[in-house]
């Protein structure tokens, strides 16, 4: 009886007490969370910390009631130990990104810019990894297990007439001879429907591969843009602030390392030169009409430079194509395109930064254009190469038709000869040799061997460039300083900096010609992986052993997106060659996994009519209609256009606050600067009031308000009223006053018998009553 | 569900205090091994001077490192406890909150420890991030500039407000 008395009792007080307690937990609840985020000393919080703890570990438990209570102590448990094991899994995580440790001292040494490259170099190689995956496990590998070994079809063997020579040094870096036939390249895959036990599909395979690698970096570049401009915030307000944060925001608190410190002091005060020069720049005006036209002969010069080298290059091109056709060829004609592209690509920039000194632009926007320049000289080279190259396709595609005759004829002739010598109809001839078999001009091949030429060449210019250009610099440097007339490391030419924007671009348009080769040569994505790999611990060790800090660090945290835009840009341009090629020419005849189809998208149109279910070929039917896409196409336009009209609402909305935001700043900073003009006004005020100072001697009462406020003397101080503080302070003060009933009915002035308002005689701060009520202002003469 | 909350808030803060301490206790005890215990069970109060703890490598090279060390040492002089030595590198690393950098900042450049950053505080901070390398009346106009553009309530100095207003816009502020 007791007992279930007791326990009703606590079950109903601890059910009364349950919202308190509830309560109180929940403030220590909210005191945890944001002890974090409070500047106080260690050892209150770690004070704090434990009563909370005490208390919340006290009454969790008994905040669960009854039989659920040894339940809930074991959810609490599990949980706790469920957020311990997070917690070291993402430790874990953590440790394991690759290079860390690498780019933090290069951080140290050469500040945030220079770390971004090689922060940007990483993220490359992360998703090429993913697209070397990809390729290799649903392309190379089936065909590698599953598919015909090598020589067993005449796409995968080397012609008979190549064959002395397919194992030559020279042949086989040229990407001929077993380079070609291996499956580095498009021509080796067979074109079976399904290989294997498991029926993989690889031509399949092979196209929705090469689809799946632009939708998977397009996915990963428009995610990566994103996230940055989040963090970023667009551009910020450049105008506000400017020096305060230069003096405040520009120690770059990672640097440890006493030579950088150096660089970031000097750099420090050149932007500071730089702002107060611009500062005193804005209110004069030079000599605007020379300036316009020396920018204008810049752009002059930069653009015939620009057509200068596009021409070069097709030039160059049309004589490749005309070396192909012969065979005694030096080393240097063999390589002429990929050579002068890559020396274009040295020698341009420089050029481009000569003759931009002409413009006189602030350097940020001198860099910007810098930039763009560069890139359209790539652009432009890129383009060119390419046109080349469809002229080369086309001709082989010409070719194709008669040696398709051709081979076919001569397959006629072989089976003739065998039944002539053996005069025996009946027994099925065997297939004629591999190699022996007349061998159409493959394209596609050969245009997957462009393009790792192309890359290989640019690999080893990188690797020469930094070997030479700073390597071998530091070293000359470095010794001959001691022989050397004038000092070689303080002036011409010192160490090298490290070439932060020709460095990212050259990998930015590197990934470009991946993206167009890809599809061609499946290899070039592993090329690419090997090349990415070596290229950071090599350019890692040759930035810390041959180059020195810049003199002016530009600032990583703004351009990154810059970057990415550039990214998706060249994403974009490598997307149409390869679409126009899927969807417009007929692939080669006797090699690829594409051979014998009309176009390679054909394949996709195979599966559905063989593999699907009948329903969803027939809905694939009605999904391809025009009259379902035009719609559809529509309808995504009108999204476009309506999100457009949205963000701009928002941005306006944006730019309306941001307004508002500066007039109150600008309000609260004219109230308090105002104050002696509204002093002013008040002083006028008082002024008209009646001079109460010319009153017969007031009768004790008002001596007594006199004395008090002759107490007061801080209040006259026109000055000082400007504070809220002191006013109140009046007001306060004004309540011990003994005659307080008359001088609160008095409020807004002396309304008693006086002189005549107009009254000056009181002098600037005098006055009676100033308007605050008051009896007789204290004597100011 | 309240509690699950609770739990998860806890747990980790104590786990981050734990994992920390026990790296930052190894650099701290490095500093000045024979005045540090590695035993800290009966809380000593052990505190290390300025000139030790500015010759850090992380520390070394900042122009600031005398006053980063000042505010956070509880009595002015530089003198750090580990408490204080763990508060320091937590507000220094990379996941301490905005708000609590912003006052920590304040603190640091404010030189005459008057809770204000007046025109000598900014002269001072300016002098140190350029090593003197600026004229007189260039260090002025910048001063002046910087006050000029910050300033909420016309009082010519930076009060903690200001300070906080311009800070938080910054898009460089958190390194």
């Amino acid at each position: 009886d007791t007992d279930s008395n007791t326990d009703s009792e606590e079950e109903s007080m601890s059910e009364g007490e349950m919202e308190r307690l509830k309560e109180e937990v929940e403030e220590k609840k909210k005191v945890i969370a944001i002890m974090r985020n409070k500047p106080w000393r260690m050892k209150r919080r770690l004070v704090h910390l434990k009563e909370c703890q005490e208390f919340v570990d006290k009454f969790e438990g008994a905040l669960g009631k009854g039989k659920g209570r040894k339940f809930y102590a074991y959810k609490v448990m599990m949980m706790k130990k469920w957020i311990k094991f997070q917690r070291d899994f993402e430790n874990f995580k953590t440790t394991c990104i690759p290079w860390e440790r690498k780019i933090k001292e290069v951080e140290s040494h050469f500040g945030s810019s220079v770390a971004s490259y090689f922060i940007f170099l990483r993220w490359m190689y992360g998703m090429n990894m993913v697209l070397f995956g990809l390729t290799f496990g649903l392309v190379v590998i089936p065909e590698v297990l599953m598919g015909l070994p090598y020589g067993s079809i005449p796409r995968k063997t080397v012609p008979r007439a190549e064959q002395p020579t397919a194992q030559d040094y020279s042949v086989l870096m040229d990407f001929n001879g077993y380079c070609k036939y291996s499956v580095l390249f498009y021509g080796y895959y067979n074109n079976q429907r399904t290989i294997g036990l498991l029926k993989f599909r690889l031509p399949l395979s092979y196209l929705m591969v090469g689809v799946g690698t632009f939708g998977y970096s397009l996915m990963v570049v428009i995610r990566t843009m994103a996230k940055n401009a989040d963090v970023g915030g667009g551009d910020g307000d450049d105008g506000e602030f400017t020096f305060a944060w230069k003096m405040f925001t520009s120690w770059d608190y990672l640097i440890g390392n006493a030579e950088t410190a150096d660089n970031k002091y000097a750099s420090i005060t050149t932007s500071f030169k730089e702002s107060i020069v611009d500062e005193q720049e804005n209110q004069k005006d030079e000599n605007i009409h020379l300036r316009r036209f020396l920018r204008v002969l810049a752009n002059v010069m930069i653009i015939c430079c620009l057509g200068g080298s596009g021409y070069l290059i097709f030039f160059v091109v049309k004589r490749s194509q005309e070396f192909a056709n012969r065979d005694d060829l030096s080393w240097y004609e063999k390589n002429e395109l990929e050579l002068i592209m890559s020396l274009l690509g040295l020698v341009c920039p420089p050029l481009f930064e000569t003759i931009a000194e002409l413009e006189e632009y602030h350097p940020r926007i001198a860099l910007k254009w810098q930039l763009g320049r560069i890139f359209a000289l790539f652009l432009g080279n890129l383009y060119t190469f390419l046109f080349a190259l469809f002229d080369e396709v086309n001709n082989k595609l010409e070719e194709e038709v008669s040696i398709r005759n051709a081979s076919i004829w001569a397959l006629k002739e072989y089976y003739a000869n065998f039944t002539l010598y053996n005069n025996d109809t009946d027994t099925t001839p065997p297939p004629m040799d591999p190699s022996d078999v007349i061998r159409g001009p493959c394209w596609e091949t050969a245009v997957g061997i462009e393009f790792v030429k192309l890359t290989v060449s640019d690999i080893q210019v990188t690797y020469l460039t930094i070997l030479i250009g700073d390597f071998a610099r530091a070293v000359i440097v470095r010794f001959l300083n001691y022989c050397w007339c004038w000092d070689l490391e303080a002036t011409y030419p010192s160490y090298g900096e490290f070439d932060i924007s020709g460095n990212v671009l050259g990998l930015v348009f590197n990934q470009g010609m991946i993206w167009m080769g890809a599809f061609y040569a499946p290899g070039l994505v592993g090329i690419n992986v090997l090349r990415l790999l070596s290229s950071m611990y090599y350019q890692c060790w040759a930035v810390m052993a041959t180059n020195v800090p810049h003199e002016r660090v530009f600032k990583a945290s703004k351009s990154n997106n810059f970057y990415m835009g550039l990214l998706l840009l060249i994403l974009f341009l490598s997307l149409l060659p390869v679409v126009y090629t899927i969807m417009t020419l007929p692939p080669s005849f006797d090699c690829g996994p594409f051979s014998g189809k009309a176009k390679m998208f054909d394949v996709i149109m195979e599966t559905i009519d063989l593999d699907l279910p009948a329903f969803l070929g027939t809905l694939m039917g009605y999904a391809a209609n025009p009259g379902l896409i035009i719609p559809a196409v529509l309808l995504m336009v009108l999204a476009i256009y309506y999100l457009n009209s949205v963000s701009e609402a928002y941005q306006h909305a944006n730019a309306e606050l941001k307004k508002k935001m500066q007039m109150a700043r600008d309000e609260e900073k004219n109230r308090r600067n105002n104050t002696e003009s509204t002093d002013q006004v008040m002083k006028d005020l008082e002024d008209l009031l009646p001079n109460r100072s010319l009153l017969p001697p007031a009768p004790p009462p008002e001596t007594d308000n006199k004395a008090d406020q002759g107490g007061k003397p801080t209040k006259v101080r026109p000055g000082t009223a400007g504070k809220d503080v002191n006013l109140q302070k009046d007001v306060s003060l004004s309540s011990p006053n003994p005659n307080a009933r008359g001088a609160v009915t008095r409020p807004p002035g002396p309304r008693g018998p006086g002189p005549l308002p107009g009254n000056g005689q009181q002098g600037p701060g005098g006055g009676p009553g100033r308007g605050r009520g008051r009896g007789q202002p204290p004597p100011r003469r | 569900m309240k509690e699950d909350v609770k739990v998860k808030v806890l747990i980790p803060l104590l786990i981050f205090i734990i994992f920390l301490c026990s790296r930052l206790h190894g650099r701290y005890h490095e500093l000045a091994p024979h005045l540090v215990p590695m035993d800290y069970t009966n809380e000593p109060d052990v505190k290390i001077p300025l000139a030790l703890i500015v010759s850090m490598p992380e520390l070394n090279e900042n122009p600031f490192r005398n006053r980063i060390v000042e505010s956070f040492s509880e009595d002015g002089a530089g003198n750090l406890s580990f408490n204080d030595f763990v508060d320091m590198f937590s507000v220094l690393s990379e996941t301490a909150p905005r708000e609590l950098k912003a006052i920590y900042a304040f603190k640091i450049y404010d030189f005459n420890v008057d809770n204000f950053l007046c025109k000598e505080d900014l002269e001072k901070t300016l002098n140190k991030l350029t090593r003197e390398e600026l004229s007189p009346e260039e260090v002025t106009l910048v001063c002046e500039k910087a006050i000029e553009e910050a300033d909420l309530d016309g009082d010519s100095k930076l009060s903690f407000a200001d300070f906080e207003n311009m800070i938080t816009r910054a898009p460089d502020f958190l390194r």
